[in-house]
């Protein structure tokens, strides 16, 4: 053999490096469940369990970071004398009047935008704009308008959750495929019977997320909404309880708010997942 | 004359100014034909489909239908896409009564077409059974069986076959014969695979590139339509013929884009 005719022996002494396999690091792939559940609860339990060490160990000025003992008293004495609720539910029906009103408004609206390159002319600059303007920005301008009672509370909901649901509903339906609308119109579809027969089921998950989404930008609002001169809401609670220097109060709106919140979350997962089991594998 | 393409050009507006993309085509296509056009890809094979679907309009010529003016879509043709255009949220049975439904048939009759149809293409047990839950070359079948159910007078076809895998092409090469026979439909077919183009067709028109014209047209006549065939010295002849001619203009386009 002829050493000069031979294939030229790069790194020779150096084994080839394989990928090691790895059950924490896995790119893009799920992990086993047991592993999954496991993290998921330490997710919640290490922070508590912190708090919990923090506030026994540390010397800690209650006023400054109450005990978990401490908050679960608060809320007892809360829920004992109905405030919780009526806070609670103050703050939900405002949510819901305004989230409802903004994405009535905003699914066919942004379902036209996406569809009509008309429309989205008319409408886009117009919606980019305001969705740039912070929505508590407004309050003083609702204050002058609408006064002070429940009606710029939900308008301010509605201005922060109608023209990003729109902006979000319109993007989904860019995603329909082109070669879909076309077969329909070979299967002699109109234009109405298009968009409300294939574009609109073709793009429902999409806008279910969409309104997830912005689920959560109003539940945000509705607290700051409350800084207007409300006499009940979870926002409300806070505010008052931080005036007085109430922490362990302060601690329970915000947990009861985070909870809520969840809760919605994980509803909105569970109907787009009964509702719209052919698109499953694709998320 | 049935299907009937004249002087047919298409231009496409670019940033590098206008393209010529079809250039005066000129088609006949009798009752019952089965016709393949054969080009290599980018020879405007799914431009020119799209003027017989309506999807877009000619630049100058014109595309009738049984002496009709085509002007835009409509269930008169049916169309097969190359990609799988099945409406994922509907089941096979939904997909295929879609047409129906959208011409406003009543229940039971669409019902009754579409399951007929379904039988057709062997799919009455999957009737059921989501997109998602299909292979390709059944999505397929069930884009025919859809596109059937509205007995259009021609099928047109998008290289319906070009996502699936040799021995499903195989398959669905006999089943579109066998189809063929026993539905006497009108098929217009595109498609860049020679062989398929030679075994399923009775006439060919070569394409060729840039712009994309009619370089040759051919009847095809084959002792019989079994794969056994494709190892007939006749069979071989038509295909090296087609290959030769889109390999003659695939050069010359080449040489016209380095240029
Ligand atoms: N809407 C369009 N605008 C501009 N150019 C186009 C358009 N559609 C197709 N083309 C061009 O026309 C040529 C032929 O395309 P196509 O008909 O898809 O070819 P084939 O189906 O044979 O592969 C390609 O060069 C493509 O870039
Ligand atoms: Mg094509």
């Amino acid at each position: 053999m002829n050493p000069s005719s031979a294939p030229p022996q790069i790194n020779s002494q150096k084994p080839i490096k394989t990928l090691r396999p790895s059950t924490f690091w896995r790119l893009a792939e799920d992990i086993p469940p047991s592993l999954n559940w496991g993290l998921m609860v330490a997710s919640i339990a290490i922070p508590l369990f912190l708090w919990w060490l923090v506030t026994t160990l540390g010397n800690v000025d209650p006023k400054f970071l109450p005990s978990p003992a401490k908050v679960i008293a608060a809320f007892q004495r809360l829920w004992s004398t109905g405030d919780l609720q009526k806070d609670t539910i103050a703050s939900l029906w405002r949510v819901g009047v305004g989230f409802l009103m903004a994405a009535l408004c905003s699914i066919p609206i942004g379902v036209l935008m996406g569809s009509f390159a008309s429309i989205r002319a008319l409408l886009e600059p117009m919606f980019g704009l305001m969705r740039y303007m912070p929505a508590p920005a407004f309050i003083p301008l609702l204050i002058l308008y609408l006064g002070i009672g429940e009606e710029p509370k939900i308008t301010l909901i509605f201005i922060g959750v109608f023209f990003f649901n729109s902006l979000m509903v319109m993007d989904t339906v860019k995603f329909v495929p082109k070669d879909l609308i076309e077969a329909t119109y070979m299967l002699g579809g109109k234009r109405l019977q298009t968009l409300l027969q294939v574009i609109f089921p073709y793009v429902l998950p999409g806008i279910l997320d969409a309104c997830r989404i912005n689920l959560a930008a109003a539940w945000q609002l509705v607290i700051v909404s409350e800084l207007i001169a409300a006499t009940e809401g979870l926002g409300r609670r806070i505010s008052v309880a931080g005036r007085f220097l109430r922490t362990d109060e302060i601690f329970v709106g915000l947990i009861v708010i985070g909870v809520i919140g969840l809760t919605f979350d994980l509803l909105f997962q569970y109907v787009l997942r009964i509702s719209c089991r052919w698109a499953s594998q694709k998320r | 004359m049935y299907l009937q393409i004249t002087n047919l050009h298409k231009n496409f507006e670019t940033k590098a100014g206008p393209l010529v993309v079809l250039k005066d085509i000129n088609m006949l296509i009798e009752q019952g034909e089965f016709i393949c056009a054969v080009g290599a890809s980018g020879s405007g094979k799914s431009t020119l489909l799209r003027q017989i679907a309506g999807l877009d309009s000619p630049s100058s010529g014109e595309v009738r239908i049984d002496g009709k003016l085509i002007t835009g879509p409509g269930p008169d043709r049916g169309m097969v896409f190359q990609h799988y255009t099945l409406y994922p949220w509907m089941n096979v049975q939904q997909n295929a009564e879609f047409g129906l439904k959208l011409q406003g048939l009543a229940k039971k009759e669409r019902r009754e077409r579409a399951s007929y149809y379904l039988s057709v293409v062997g799919l009455t047990r999957f009737a059921k059974s989501l997109p998602k839950e299909l292979s390709g070359g059944m999505k397929q079948r069930v884009a025919i069986a859809r596109a059937l159910a509205s007995e259009p007078k021609v099928l047109l076809m998008d290289e319906p076959f070009g996502a699936l895998d040799v021995h499903t092409k195989e398959s669905m090469h006999e089943f579109m014969l066998d189809l063929w026979q026993r539905t006497h439909i009108t098929v217009f077919m595109i498609t860049h695979d020679v062989e398929e183009a030679v075994f399923l067709s009775n006439r060919i028109y070569a394409l060729g590139a840039r712009p994309g014209t009619v370089r040759k047209e051919i009847k095809v006549q084959l002792p019989d339509r079994s794969h056994a065939v494709k190892r007939h010295a006749i069979f071989h002849d038509y295909r090296d013929e087609l290959m030769d001619l889109l390999r003659k203009h695939g050069q010359e386009a080449s040489l016209a884009v380095a240029a």
